[in-house]
This record gives structure tokens, C-alpha cells and sequence, in this order.
């Protein structure tokens, strides 16, 4: 299968077309929507390009915060995270924890909204 | 609800009705703003007011957490009584009105919209002082007697909306292991409720009218109920209302300290800015279950716009706010 363009430029190409051809001949509630498209666009890029390194990172805490193992899907572990911290089992006060899910969450901000200003207090 | 010549010609009647036998509608046009109910301009040129109404004229409410139009005009007239900086009502709508539930009110002139005011140099002064009109306002609120309130306002403390928007959480089936944390946490760390007063329930850049003098009046009261006085305060502090200047605690425009003296002074209490510390984690965690709630609209194929599929990814915001706030708790 070949891939050009690729996802990445086909994205690109649309992003482009919404912010230099169509936005400008919109307005009121239209105009809006395309500016929050544009954004949702440039989130799939960052996603692209971002969330295997990220997820990667993610299974390797989950695993050595749960003694997880390989076959456990990610999916999975993170349930089982969040019910061993419904249980109690594991809390705020938990060596680790929190270092995990702050670093999970700076990672997804970073895909979602990179210019988020909690984003900046959490690396401040 | 008819159709739209109707709609006209009840509009018209209604102007005179309010006004008198002299004055005729010359111009009207709906206003953005209000997702949740319909805001509509009617003036001529010796009279300006809005109206608030249903959505497509009908009489029911947006969910159940809303206390209806009716019982808002209700509040908005005791709100002026306290000296709460709010529009006059000047008229409930009555079923032969025609138009479905809402209320004319007086047009106030001023900004809503958070960008402007936090940014823009005409109300750098209003800036200075907001935060201390805002703790007045909020006293003044939270001393309202709470005999004659109209009943539909309901009882909801701090341990009670934990319960609802934790099921609500539960019944989506998407674990996240932040708001987990944060539901545990704040179980543990409960402070004990206070005496339940007034809680406007949306007290925010949004919906406070400011003009280059400060705040002109406060609207949208209709996620009003009775509840913890901490919880209003805290719901201007969220991350998420100060629009990026985070830097400034009190909706991106002031400090604590300064609403708290102002709201102190007035109301004899003692509130510190820690007392507002797990109101603020509370109401993070809200605000990132009601993203979820919209994305879920996304989801479920009853709204298919793209700004209710973007805003699922808005829910990280509120994880992050909070993994500061828990670090914060915990340092």
C-alpha cells in the first residue's frame, strides 16, 4: 500500500484548506465551527505523531505500578488502576502514583491542547 | 410553537403590553450568547429590553439540575431586593402571551465575553476592582432570606453533587484514573458543611455583565439552588474560568484575598483562601465530568457538531488542573 500523500499531509491539505480558503468566506456560528475544526485537526497531527511515544511510557508505568505484566492490555491496566484507587488500595499518598498520572496527563495535554495554561503550571 | 409571523406578532403584543398603548416594537433580533435558552432584543427608541425565553417557545426545562425560567425572574426580583447588581424584570410570560415560558427584563449594557475583559485596556481599571465586587455581590447573594424562595430550588451541598457526578461518571464506563483519585480524595477530605444559603451555581466571566466601572449585574441563575456558600466562590476560581491568566486565582482577573475581605467584611465570616481549596478541586472535577457530558451528546449521535466531538478533548485540562491541585494538597 502506498502512502502518498500520508495521513500527516492528506491532514495538513484539509487543515489548510479550512484556515486560507473556506474560514474567510465564513461567518457568525459557521465561522466559529471552522476555527474549532482547524483545531481539531491540528490535535489529529500532534495525536499522530505524539501518542505511540506516549503510550508507550503510559504501559510501562501502569506495569510497574501494578506489577503488571505484558499480556495485560493498556485498556485494562488502566481499569484496574482505577479501581485498586476506588478500592483505596492505592492513594494520593502512594510512592509513584502521582508522578505516573501527572506524567500520563502532561503527555495527553500536550496532544490536546498544548497552550493549555495548567499545562504550563505543571511544568513550572 | 406557531410559526413565525406569529411569533412577530406576539412579540409586538407583548412590547405594548409591557410599555403601554404608546409604544410599538421597532426592532428585534436574536442574540448569540445563552446556549441553553433563547435571548432576544426587542427595543424602540425609548425602550430597550431582552428577552429570555424557551427554546422555540416551549416550557420546559433544559435538565434537571435548571430551575426553569419562571422560578428565575423569581430569583433575579430577590437578587435585586438584596442589592445584588442584576436587570429589573419587568414581565413573567403568561400563558396568553403566546410565546412559551420565559421574562422581559431591562437591557444592561456591558461585556460578557471573558477575553475582552481580561485583555483589552478599557477595563483595565474594572479589572482592579472585580474582585472585591464580586465578593460583595456574593455576599449579598448568600445573605438572601431563603423564606418565600420559589420551591423548585433544590438542597445540594458539596458530599451531594460528589454522588451525582460520580454516577453520572460511572455510567459512561470510561475510567479515568485521575478522577478517581480526585472522588477518593475529596470523600476523605470533606470540610463540614456550612449552613445552606442562596448558591448562584454559575458565578463566572460568562455571565457577569462588566463595563469599564466593574460589574453591572450577574445573570444566568438558572443552575441556582441551596447549598455551601464556598461553593460559589470556588466555581470563579476554577482553572477553566480564568481563561489562561492563572496567574490570578479569582477568574483570571483578581486574588483571593481580595474578594474574601470584601465578602468578610460584609457577611461577618471568616473564609480563608484554604477554606476555598477543596470547593476548587470540586468544581475542577465537575467541569470535566460536564465535558464529558457534551462529548457524550457527540457520541450518542444527538448532536453531531464538531465543537461537541472537539470538547472530549478538553477533559485533560481539568485532569491536569487537578494533578496540581492534588500536588498542591499534598506538598
Amino acid at each position: 500500500m502506498h502512502d502518498q500523500p500520508s495521513v500527516s499531509e492528506l491532514v495538513v491539505a484539509v487543515k489548510s484548506f479550512i484556515d486560507e480558503t473556506a474560514s474567510p468566506q465564513l461567518s457568525g456560528h459557521a465561522a466559529f465551527h471552522a476555527r474549532v475544526a482547524s483545531n481539531a485537526l491540528a490535535t489529529v497531527l500532534r495525536d499522530l505523531e505524539q501518542r505511540p511515544a506516549a503510550e508507550a511510557e503510559e504501559r510501562k508505568g501502569l506495569i510497574a505500578l501494578l506489577n503488571g505484566t505484558e499480556d495485560q492490555s493498556t485498556s485494562d491496566l488502566n481499569r484496574l488502576l482505577s479501581e485498586r484507587i476506588q478500592t483505596g488500595d492505592l492513594t494520593v499518598k502512594t510512592p509513584g502514583l502521582l508522578s505516573h498520572l501527572k506524567t500520563t496527563v502532561m503527555a495527553q495535554v500536550e496532544i490536546d491542547q498544548p497552550r493549555y495554561s495548567g499545562l504550563k503550571t505543571a511544568k513550572s | 410553537m406557531g410559526n413565525n409571523s406569529d411569533f412577530e406578532t406576539g412579540l409586538r403584543t407583548l412590547f405594548t403590553r409591557v410599555f403601554g398603548d404608546s409604544q410599538s416594537l421597532d426592532a428585534f433580533k436574536r442574540l448569540s450568547g445563552g446556549a441553553s435558552q433563547e435571548t432576544w432584543a426587542l427595543s424602540n427608541s425609548s425602550h430597550s429590553s431582552i428577552l429570555r425565553r424557551a427554546p422555540g417557545g416551549t416550557s420546559m426545562a433544559r435538565s434537571s439540575a435548571a430551575i426553569g425560567l419562571p422560578a428565575e425572574a423569581k430569583l433575579i426580583e430577590a437578587a435585586g431586593i438584596a442589592g445584588v447588581p442584576v436587570p429589573k424584570v419587568l414581565h413573567v410570560l403568561a400563558p396568553d402571551d403566546g410565546l412559551g415560558d420565559g421574562f422581559l427584563m431591562s437591557r444592561v449594557i456591558g461585556e460578557t465575553i471573558a477575553r475582552p475583559i481580561l485583555r483589552n485596556d478599557e477595563f483595565a481599571a474594572a479589572r482592579t476592582i472585580l474582585a472585591a465586587q464580586c465578593g460583595n455581590a456574593l455576599a449579598d447573594i448568600h445573605s438572601i432570606p431563603l423564606e418565600g424562595l420559589p420551591s423548585e430550588l433544590q438542597l445540594s451541598d458539596g458530599l451531594t453533587q460528589i454522588a451525582q457526578y460520580e454516577e453520572i461518571y460511572r455510567g459512561f464506563d470510561v475510567p479515568r484514573p485521575v478522577f478517581e483519585l480526585t472522588l477518593q480524595w475529596l470523600k476523605s477530605n470533606a470540610p463540614e458543611p456550612l449552613d445552606a444559603v442562596l448558591v448562584h451555581g454559575d458565578f463566572r466571566l460568562g455571565n457577569l455583565m462588566i463595563d469599564e466601572n466593574g460589574l453591572v449585574a450577574v445573570l444566568d441563575w438558572e443552575l441556582a439552588h441551596l447549598g455551601d456558600p464556598r461553593e460559589d466562590i470556588a466555581w470563579l476560581c476554577v482553572n477553566s474560568w480564568r481563561f489562561g491568566q492563572s496567574q490570578n486565582r479569582v477568574g483570571g482577573f483578581g486574588q483571593i484575598d481580595d474578594l474574601l475581605n470584601a465578602y468578610n467584611e460584609k457577611r461577618g465570616t471568616d473564609f480563608s483562601s484554604n477554606d476555598i481549596d477543596w470547593w476548587e478541586m470540586l468544581g475542577t472535577l465537575k467541569w470535566g465530568i460536564m465535558c464529558m457530558i457534551m462529548y457524550e451528546a457527540f457520541r450518542s449521535g444527538a448532536d453531531p457538531s464538531v465543537e461537541r466531538a472537539a470538547i472530549g478533548r478538553r477533559v485533560s485540562e481539568t485532569e491536569i488542573d487537578l494533578i496540581n491541585l492534588l500536588e498542591t494538597a499534598h506538598a
